[in-house]
């Protein structure tokens, strides 16, 4: 903007402004419904929905499924989109960080004067992408629950490893066969071919990359674990 | 008070405000301290009242007058209360304040959860089962703050939502864009450090993937992620960081920044809605379209 144009902008605001209502009690009005508005919502949310409490905390088991609060969705199905372990850091750092900066430079670089949304087509066409794509990742990530259950059929002796695989949240993120989310960890239907057994539970021990460690686990279930997975080819 | 007063030669007795009194400070006529309203005739009548008010302002009777006489509140009150929002103001604008609001129920919820609250990988749990199950309206409180945090979400973005849209962002209320950019990341920075406070096992893990995240970040990843775990892994000292960051270091850090906010929506004013206009002279409108 100019100086011109701010003049112009200064100018038409402060004639709006003398046609304008003064606060009170014109706009505390309708501040004063939307605070009774938000106490009821926030009140009948409480009251129907609670605050239930999940299992107590356990590093020896992982019987939950890591999920975030679901305004961090989006984030975590990105994750899923780019799956790539080269492109994992682009998903978790690279993209938010870029998006953070972006929101706030947008008066430095917009330096557009006009406001009305008709005349501003870039703005118009990237905001709403923004917000459908938000939505979007957001109601990916509500649905995609965790199975519990891995259907492909084992030996006896292995039972056990498939037992605690499926109750581990390893699904969450990993896919077994049909079972399983694809993403944001690699498939593991063949992980025993691609990786060496002590590859394997080394990877359960450290937890590489965004992954929790399961070191916490008992050592004959992280055994059962190491074992199954170093199955799979 | 009266006799206080008296003791003070004149030239350095309070001097009336312009408009109040006799012109004459505090010193008057009847010379007892007291001013008689029963004798009118000596002074003419709203000049005696004046007066009393004048009085009225150095005792307690008159508390909003005292408090306005050393603030000066009432001058900045009526400012504000009567400053005029443009034409065209409509719900939209609310998204705001009400944001405001649900941040002040999560500051007063989060008041009474802090009173049952332990900050200890022991004691977490069991304190918030105790809260949930045996304090009074425990749950209820709870569930507020829980819930109260997915309404502030909610109402932030659609509040940025509606500045972007409006182009509200633009000449002169850039800054005020930069300060809100930075409480909606403060803002989820809370959702993620309350998220482990409760000390279930979607807290202890989703906290656990949240820091991988962290560390996974080039450069200061690793040590930010450290400084954030203390430790080699989540317990005690996770617990008490994340707890000081949430109930003191980043409520802190909003309360100022809507004070920063909020100080430059008045000294600004909100704008209009871009498709209202100030209706121009009829030659110009013509000149306009032709």
């Amino acid at each position: 903007m100019n100086r011109h144009e701010k003049e112009e902008y200064l100018r038409e605001y402060e004639q709006l402004k003398k046609k304008g209502k003064p606060f009170f009690p014109y706009a505390i009005a309708k501040d004063g419904v939307m605070f009774v508005l938000v106490a009821l919502i926030i009140v009948v949310m409480s009251l129907m929905l609670g605050a239930e409490q999940g299992p107590k905390a356990d590093p020896t088991t992982t019987s939950y499924v890591p999920r975030p609060e679901w305004y961090f969705f989006f984030l975590f199905e990105l994750l899923k989109v780019l799956k790539p372990p080269w492109l994992t850091p682009v998903a978790t750092i690279g993209i938010p960080t870029l998006c953070m900066v972006l929101l706030l430079l947008l008066p430095f670089y917009d330096r557009n004067p006009e406001r009305r949304l008709t005349r501003r087509p870039i703005a118009a066409i990237s905001g709403f992408f923004v917000i459908i794509a938000m939505a979007y990742l957001t109601f990916l990530g509500a649905n995609a629950g965790s199975p519990t259950e891995i259907e492909a059929k084992v030996p006896a002796s292995l039972e056990e490893g498939k037992l605690v695989t499926a109750q581990s949240g390893c699904l969450a993120c990993h896919q077994i066969g049909e079972n399983g989310n694809n993403g944001p960890g690699p498939e593991l239907t063949e992980i025993g071919l691609r990786l060496p057994r002590a590859t394997i539970a080394r990877s359960l021990y450290i937890g590489p990359g965004i992954m929790p460690s399961y070191a916490g686990l008992p050592k004959k279930k992280l055994d059962a674990l190491t074992e199954y997975l170093a199955s799979l080819r | 008070m009266p006799d206080i007063e008296k003791l003070i030669p004149p030239p350095l007795r309070r001097p009336a405000k312009p408009g109040e009194g006799n012109g004459n400070g505090n010193g008057n006529g009847n010379g007892n301290g007291v001013v008689d309203l029963r004798q009118p005739t000596e002074k003419n009548g709203s000049a005696a009242t004046e007066e009393l008010k004048g009085k009225l302002k150095d005792s307690p009777a008159d508390v909003v007058g005292w408090v306005d006489e050393r603030t000066g509140a009432s001058n900045i009150v009526t400012a504000l209360a009567l400053r005029k929002v443009p034409k065209g103001t409509n719900w939209f604008y609310t998204l705001g304040s009400a944001t405001m609001f649900a941040f002040i129920c999560q500051a007063l919820t989060g008041v009474f959860l802090a009173m049952y609250y332990t900050p200890s990988p022991v004691e977490a749990y069991a304190s918030i089962t105790y809260l949930t199950n045996e304090v009074f309206l425990g749950e209820f409180v709870r569930g507020m703050h829980k819930w109260g945090a997915t309404v502030m979400i909610i109402l932030i973005f659609m509040h940025m939502a509606r500045t972007f849209f409006f182009g509200a962002y633009k000449y002169p209320r850039e800054l005020n864009w930069v300060i809100g950019v930075v409480l909606i990341i403060l803002t989820l920075v809370m959702g993620l450090t309350g998220y482990l406070l409760p000390f279930d096992q979607r807290s202890f893990w989703a906290t656990e993937v949240a820091n991988n995240i962290t560390a996974s970040g080039p450069f200061v990843g690793p040590y930010l992620a450290d400084f954030l775990r203390a430790g080699p892994e989540i317990g005690a000292t996770t617990i008490q960081r994340f707890y000081a960051i949430h109930m003191l270091l980043v409520p802190g850090l909003i309360i100022g920044l809507i004070g920063a906010h909020l100080f430059l929506v008045v000294k600004l004013g909100t704008t209009a809605p871009p498709w209202v206009h100030a209706s121009k002279p009829k030659s110009l409108r013509r000149k306009d379209v032709g």
